[in-house]
């Protein structure tokens, strides 16, 4: 599909169904099925508004490359130790802000946002508000389809409730 | 009801942080340091003592770096204990830190972390503050039109903020509620400020970015945490899957004459010089490989040692973790709950690729952290049960049921030296 040919509410459904599928597949807990929706260079991170805000560069999660994300997932599955969890996120507000060109040999970058929220339910508590923030994306197309050549999850959510161990 | 005539003198407090609430009638067990009661970490009264004596009472405490406030006018809203504080930076370059609480109605009057300002203004009534903390503007204090207005005898110089001693080292800033503390540096003690000094040398620091986390636990199983190396090879699966740490690994603990401060050091055996050799080491000893291998590249930056946690007594730890480099500071939210404020920090003007490697090593650190992340849930782990059986206690006998120094890591003893501490300042 030549996704830059597409009509805006064309390109808006596909970009739709991508923030869906990536949300259905980390509420799912199919972590294995999370680096696909990555590009090989890809960026991801979580990190504060006050961090973003300032530009300073710490996050919470920072990958630098698909392996990076691929290595996350085998922590989260193999060595890393904690209780049980859900967390389900919701999307929502999804704007597109167009197509960039980018160097010679460099796929066009689509840039989007869209708000997210993300609910915790642990064991003996109720379900609570766990993370709230914006998702601030650069898409490119890899292997004929979209995927996020960066992903920023910028929370508002100051405080996190004790740990974040799954990705947002 | 008609409002009385005069107002009967009223109660005045003995001291500016005196309170009658914190008489926990607690007895601790006979086993002494062996044994740390559940109560400890339940117990309002013991928390209410803890303010007083401990956050408020002679200890320094850690509050900013210099490198947040770097110009005059700059200030940072922070926390000893649950004590809201602000630092500020005086156009002179001097450092002052005093009660974010103002002095006519207690209104926390500073609500952003970080800023810059010629003065604070309380919102309420709008008394005004200069950046020491003097009271310098009182609106309608002669009246209007010849009518209210404070008594005659009212004297802006006697209500001004509740100011703290301020110390600092190298780009470090504490704080002390307490009046004639001892230099930071005597504080710090002998035994531990060579450790302090390496990472804090005198360069100029740039912070990296910051992370809070509410962890459900009470603020002294941090400490315990990060005093105890015996957990380190068995709850963090990611250090030993990766090769990053064993058991075997040369390390020793180190404390100050006091037991209150303390430092966990590990470095890796044989240890190469050169970055390349390190890393292979580190393969060799690995079990599970990272696709992405330069999560783990760590550069040799200080002499001796690969790692160094230090822990100084109330309310700060000191991360060296190869390259990641971080402040963890515990701000008390009563007895089951304290913030963890990290900031992480480089230095300014180092090499790009060192700095790439600190912020790709923090994936280790932090709420979302390979390793950190273990430590915050077994701390909800512990509190959780703590809290429904207050009757029990803890057993710390690994590596003896006293504390001193020990070139090994197969011990508890940095834990009993803390609470030895706190058991003479808390009089328990």
């Amino acid at each position: 599909m030549d996704y830059q040919t597409l009509s805006p509410r064309d390109l808006r459904a596909e970009v739709e169904l991508l923030y869906a599928d990536y949300a259905e597949t980390l509420n799912d807990e199919a972590f294995e099925a999370w680096p696909a929706f990555f590009t090989e260079r890809a960026f991801y991170q979580i990190t504060s508004r006050e961090n973003h805000e300032r530009g300073l560069p710490i996050g919470l999660m920072r990958c630098e490359s698909r392996g990076m994300i691929e290595d996350r997932v085998v922590a989260i599955r193999q060595t890393a130790v904690y209780g049980p969890r859900s967390i389900r996120r919701l999307v929502s507000g999804l704007r597109l802000h167009g197509w960039s060109e980018n160097a010679p040999g460099e796929p066009p970058t689509l840039k989007a946002t869209a708000s997210y929220l993300a609910v915790e339910t642990l064991p003996d508590e109720l379900t609570r508000v766990f993370n709230a923030g914006k998702y601030i994306d650069q898409l490119q197309v890899e292997a004929g389809t979209l995927r996020f050549a960066s992903r920023l999850c910028v929370y508002d959510t100051l405080l996190i409730p004790n740990t974040l161990v799954y990705p947002l | 009801m008609n409002a009385p005539e005069t107002i009967p003198p009223q109660p005045r407090p003995s001291s500016a942080l005196g309170s009658a609430s914190s008489s926990p009638d607690r007895a601790w067990p006979a086993a002494g340091l062996a044994r740390i009661p559940y109560w400890a970490y339940t117990d309002p009264a013991v928390y209410a003592r803890e303010q007083e004596r401990i956050f408020c009472g002679r200890s320094w405490n850690y509050v900013c770096l210099a490198a947040e406030v770097p110009n005059p006018g700059d200030y940072k809203r922070t926390f000893i204990g649950d004590k809201p504080v602000v630092v500020t930076r005086e156009a002179d370059g001097s450092l002052h830190c005093f009660e974010n609480r103002c002095a006519h109605r207690g209104v926390q009057f500073c609500q952003k972390h970080l800023g810059n300002t010629k003065e604070f203004i309380c919102p309420y009534h709008q008394w005004t503050y200069n950046l020491k903390g003097d009271l310098i503007g009182v609106p309608f204090m002669r009246g209007v039109k010849q009518q209210g207005g404070m008594p005659a005898d009212f004297k802006r110089e006697n209500h001004g903020l509740r100011t703290l001693l301020v110390a600092e080292r190298n780009g470090v800033v504490f704080a002390s509620f307490a009046e004639g503390m001892e230099p930071l540096a005597d504080y710090i003690g002998p035994a531990l400020l060579p450790l302090y000094d390496r990472v804090f040398d005198g360069r100029e620091l740039e912070v990296l970015g910051y992370q809070r986390q509410l962890i459900p636990a009470n603020w002294k199983l941090m400490f315990e945490n990060i005093k105890d190396p015996y957990h380190a090879t068995l709850l963090h699966v990611f250090l030993v899957s990766f090769g990053l740490f064993r058991a075997d690994q040369p390390s020793a603990v180190r404390m100050d004459a006091t037991g209150r401060h303390g430092a966990l050091i590990s470095w890796r055996a044989n240890a190469p010089a050169a970055a390349e050799a390190e890393v292979k080491d580190i393969r060799s000893m690995t079990q599970l490989k990272l696709i992405d291998p330069t999560l783990l590249q760590p550069e040799r930056e200080y002499p001796e040692f690969t790692v160094v946690m230090t822990t100084l007594w109330p309310n700060i730890i000191v991360q060296q973790q190869s390259n990641t480099l971080a402040m963890r500071h515990l701000i008390t939210r009563g007895p089951e709950a304290f913030e963890l404020a990290w900031t992480y920090f480089g230095y300014k003007g180092e090499p790009a690729e060192l700095r790439a490697k600190r912020l790709r090593q923090a994936n280790l650190m932090g709420p979302s952290g390979f390793v950190s992340m273990d430590d915050s849930e077994v701390m909800k782990f512990s509190q959780d049960s703590i809290r429904a059986y207050p009757q029990y206690e803890g057993v710390m006998e690994m590596g003896g049921r006293d504390w001193k120094d020990e070139p090994h890591m197969v011990t508890e003893g940095v834990i009993r030296g803390f609470y030895d501490y706190y058991r003479k300042t808390m009089d328990l």
